[in-house]
């Protein structure tokens, strides 16, 4: 063996450990929490813990589910607004827009997709918080504008550029002849276009699922206007209290009550958890079809 | 009756083109909307002052001072932790495109896992982190801050990395190993060489991404008014010093979150413009 061969054997055997590593990141991070929150599975038990409805810390009661519908109410809505907001704008821009259009929308979908969502926030604070203080007020609901629908408008904006991205890319993969194919049969253009949707549609699930799961894990932006009281919300108007928001909130406190702390990591291990089946199964479909 | 079928084809047509347009309006109007509440706002604020000097006494009631701390806090952070996710992820990809060019099965998964981790939340990540470091004994620390953001960003590089390698042309391969090359003489030439922009591109995305995340460094990093001179002091940084000034009673506080909002997004503008530019000048 000469010296470059050893080189090469000492490359790709080191790198090859630290590929290892990265691959167990998932399992360690998974492991830790679940070893954290053993102690308040013990105590509350599992159900208790995750559809219990009492919350109140200092009495030792964990019940997680004004915190897991709080995240249900964001998610959805922001899903709902942002869906057809983002297909439509991926179609117009794939299969209507000219070229000079495309070359202009990357970098700024680049830059929205960039952008701390800390600033979302800001930007939430501003202008959402009001905006839905004067809608409720409009409608005669009393509300301080920090609501679920304040989270979810965030959201949206933040997820649209991402699901965006992923659309586009859907929607240009799909084979060319498909369309010059329909539209030499006589077929009218949109009728064309609606083709290409039922092409690429388990991309555009994937897209969609990719974008809930990143909804739900956000945490600083719905922090900032979610409102975050412990209630479980029954219109869009009301404040609720994402379990990220949750987890980011009480950072401080956790360590001077027993068994919060292991309360709080159960918090992320079910965040992981859920985002994680969502991402796998996203990841999957998209594998599926693209091996084809 | 044909013709009111054609008609009402022709109407869908154009109902779903104006639903598309307006759509797309609606997009560019909300990130003008964006960027016009945030500058709008926080720009006046901007001064000197508030770019050029820690916070001093008396600071978070209204005081003199400024986000230097926080400002210095992100770079030092994002830049530490860019660093050793380039140590980690730079080998890896270039393994994963030569070492592992033929065993596809083996990258199919490696790359599920990865982007899976992708869309790990930050707010996880920082909890995990926590955990670690209550475990090891550590404090809130620049390291520990660092360590954090190294684990959220290394998907996020190293994805981005194997997208880069993966575009160069496979004849090049062919040519050096003909020619008698290691795999790793080809790696850190001939791959390196051609897939440079797309890598530092990758670079560029993670530190960006390391200086805008605040979750992951919530619980790691501490917090502090001054400027850290170690790596186990805390440190201050942007996202987290707009999020505790926006929540301060105080206006003049709260006006100095709107500044470093600016100072942020204009630190987020130049990274991504940057790369854009690098990328363009290779390519």
């Amino acid at each position: 063996m000469n010296a470059l061969q050893l080189k090469d054997w000492l490359f790709s055997r080191s790198t090859g450990f630290l590929l290892g590593l990265v691959m167990l990141v998932p399992l360690a991070i998974g492991l830790g929490l679940t070893i954290q929150s053993l102690p308040i599975i013990k105590n509350v038990g599992l159900g208790e813990l995750v559809w219990g409805t009492n919350w109140s810390p200092m009495r030792g009661e964990f019940g997680f589910r004004a915190f897991i519908v709080g995240s249900l109410w964001v998610t959805v809505l922001s899903f709902l607004i942002s869906a057809p907001i983002s297909l439509f704008s991926a179609l117009y821009i794939t299969q209507y827009g000219s070229p000079r259009l495309l070359r202009m929308v990357h970098p700024v979908i680049d830059i929205l997709a960039g952008l701390p969502s800390v600033v979302y926030g800001v930007w939430g604070i501003l202008m959402v918080v009001p905006a839905v203080s004067f809608v409720g007020a409009c409608l005669g609901i009393e509300t301080s504008g920090y609501s679920v629908l304040a989270g979810a408008l965030v959201l949206s904006v933040m997820t649209i550029p991402f699901v965006l991205h992923m659309l586009m890319e859907a929607f240009r993969n799909t084979p060319p002849e498909l369309k010059e194919v329909a539209l030499s049969l006589g077929a009218s253009y949109w009728s064309a276009v609606k083709l290409v949707v039922r092409q690429a549609l388990p991309a555009v699930f994937s897209a969609y699922t990719l974008g809930l799961s990143k909804a739900f894990g956000e945490t600083i932006a719905v922090l900032m206007v979610a409102g975050n009281l412990v209630q479980i919300p029954t219109n869009p108007f009301m404040a609720g209290y994402p379990l990220p928001a949750l987890i980011a909130n009480n950072y401080g406190e956790m360590m001077s009550i027993p068994s919060y702390s292991s309360a709080m990591m159960f918090g992320a291990l079910l965040l992981l958890i859920i985002v994680m089946g969502f991402n796998a199964t996203a990841r999957y479909i998209i594998l599926k079809t693209s091996a084809k | 009756m044909n013709s009111l079928r054609k008609f009402i084809r022709q109407f869908e047509e154009r109902v779903a083109l104006r639903i598309m347009q307006l759509s797309f309006a609606l997009i560019v109007l909300v990130l003008g909307a964006i960027l016009f509440t945030v500058l709008s706002k926080g720009l006046p604020s901007v001064t000197w002052e508030i770019i050029s000097q820690p916070p001093q006494g008396g600071y978070h009631f209204g005081g003199d001072g400024g986000i230097l701390n926080a400002i210095v806090g992100s770079l030092a952070l994002a830049l530490g932790a860019a660093l050793l996710a380039f140590l980690v992820s730079l080998p890896v990809a270039l393994l994963m495109n030569i070492h592992l060019a033929n065993r596809k099965k083996t990258l199919l998964g490696v790359r599920f896992v990865l982007d899976v981790l992708w869309g790990v939340p930050s707010i996880v990540y920082g909890a995990f982190a926590f955990t670690l470091m209550i475990y090891l004994g550590f404090r809130a620390s620049l390291l520990a801050g660092i360590v954090t953001v190294t684990f959220l960003i290394i998907p996020i590089m190293l994805r981005a990395m194997d997208e880069a390698l993966q575009g160069v042309p496979k004849a090049l391969m062919e040519a050096s190993t003909a020619l008698g090359a290691t795999k790793t003489q080809i790696a850190w030439t001939v791959y390196l060489r051609s897939a440079a922009p797309g890598l530092i591109t990758a670079v560029m995305l993670a530190f960006g991404r390391g200086i805008g995340d605040a979750a992951s460094v919530l619980f790691t990093a501490g917090y502090t008014d001054y400027i850290p001179t170690s790596l186990g002091q805390p440190v201050a940084t942007l996202p987290l010093a707009i999020f505790f000034q926006l929540g301060s009673p105080v206006p003049e506080v709260r006006e100095r979150a709107y500044a470093a909002a600016v100072v942020l997004t204009f630190l987020i503008l130049i990274i991504s413009l940057t790369s854009r530019r690098l990328s363009r000048v290779k390519s």
